[in-house]
């Protein structure tokens, strides 16, 4: 089963815990509609059309509201640190979250205690602090665009706002970027690299590469990197080895680009709708 | 004086400090005080919209209108937050990320903002 944390912007929500359901564009957990927009919501909703499309249990969702003051982070690191443990998960997607090195440090010791220990999957603010911390090797799969991929090539940066102009000047940089982190061993054991091409990569090198569909406004559309981490999360979970789930979800993301029609005013629950058909053209699914 | 706060938080600080007229003649990293805020500006023009991206962040403007269709890129908790204030409305009428934000990514968006205010003013 695949658990999903991560914080989403309603600074009254407590810690909400509970399998995670979909009902129109909202995503529901214990009761609680959340509308779908872009952040951690839009890698539910993405997650949970898999777990769907697949026959696979809906994911799990640890919540917490928190529009940048920090306050529902730290709540919930708390929370994980004494309750991820008691889960059964094949897989874990960890996205936004205000950094914080100390208790990202206390889950990730919640975490090598469980047994089987499960595969870890980091984007956003979680993919910042494990770099931070320097335990990014202990994640499965991290899934930047190029400004973040500068962020984990960069040894000094405490954070993407302080990447060195040298390795941001150029985007077509991606490979040496790539060997640059994991040199660094600021790298996951996989990394899918959106953009306009996608890359897939371990630490022998580049493993394969997506160039199309070619949707240019996909980039400009905030979600879509969310949407295609909670793809690649919910593949790894229903069993799908962890290299060619990232190959699959960065072309089911673009498909569903296409079937969107999308522009660059495109919202992010237009492509959410897609998303099945999308996969089911990737897997040659028919229903 | 010197003031030691946590990183992260470094946008809400500012805030907190300009409210009290109070302007740091310098910010720097306490482990790399070499370290520089992200001052290069990755401009995309994609049809009638521009995309300016500072950093991790990514702001998408209407040129003909000025109008904030899309906000994308980061990962802290206030990205989706100010997506949700910014989005469709206009670079003019819309809150500026300085306002609203608390941490470094919504400092980057307020980069990214002003950015595209001046390239959609030129």
């Amino acid at each position: 089963m695949l658990a999903v944390v991560g914080t989403v912007p309603e600074p009254s929500l407590p810690v909400l815990e509970g399998k995670a359901t979909m009902e129109g564009d909202a995503i529901v957990i214990d009761g609680k509609r959340l509308r779908v927009g872009r952040g951690t919501t839009a890698l539910l909703a993405a997650a949970i059309q898999v777990a769907i499309l697949l026959d696979q249990p809906l994911p799990h969702a640890y919540l917490a509201g928190d529009i940048g003051t920090g306050e529902g982070s730290l709540k919930l690191y708390a929370y994980l640190t004494e309750k991820l443990g008691q889960g059964n998960f094949r897989t874990i997607a960890f996205h936004y979250i205000l950094p914080d090195v100390d208790w990202h440090n206390r889950v990730l010791l919640a975490l090598d205690a469980m047994e089987p220990r499960p595969l870890l999957i980091a984007d956003a603010g979680w993919m910042y602090v494990a770099k931070m911390s320097g335990q990014a090797p202990s994640y499965d799969l991290f899934t930047p665009d190029a400004g973040e991929l500068a962020f984990l090539a960069d040894e000094k940066a405490p954070h993407p706002f302080y990447t060195r102009g040298f390795l941001l000047k150029e985007e077509n940089r991606v490979p040496e970027l790539i060997e640059r982190a994991y040199r660094n061993e600021d790298a996951s054991r996989c990394m899918l690299v959106k953009g306009t091409r996608d890359f897939v990569a371990t630490k022998q090198g580049i493993f394969a590469t997506i160039n199309g569909p070619t949707v240019e406004a996909m980039e400009a559309i905030g979600g879509t990197g969310d949407t295609l981490s909670g793809m690649a999360a919910a593949l790894v979970a229903s069993g799908r080895d962890l290299l060619d789930a990232a190959q699959i979800a960065a072309r089911a993301n673009r498909v569903a680009g296409v079937l969107t029609r999308a522009t660059p005013a495109t919202q992010i629950h237009e492509i959410i709708g897609n998303l099945p058909r999308a996969l089911e053209q990737v897997l040659g699914l028919s229903r | 004086m010197v003031i030691e706060y946590p990183l992260m938080s470094q946008l809400e600080i500012l805030r907190i400090l300009r409210e009290a007229k109070l302007e740091p003649l310098e910010t720097v990293p306490v482990d790399s005080p070499l370290l520089s805020p992200v001052g290069l500006f990755h401009v995309k023009e994609l049809g009638g919209y521009i995309m300016v991206r500072a950093a991790n962040m990514k702001l998408t403007v209407e040129k003909a209108t000025g109008m904030i269709v899309n906000v994308s890129g980061g990962g802290c908790p206030d990205v989706p937050y100010l997506a949700q204030e910014l989005v469709g409305k206009t670079l003019k009428d819309a809150p500026q990320p300085l306002d609203l934000g608390h941490t470094l990514c919504g400092y980057a968006l307020q980069l990214a903002y002003e950015e595209a205010m001046r390239l959609c003013s030129q």
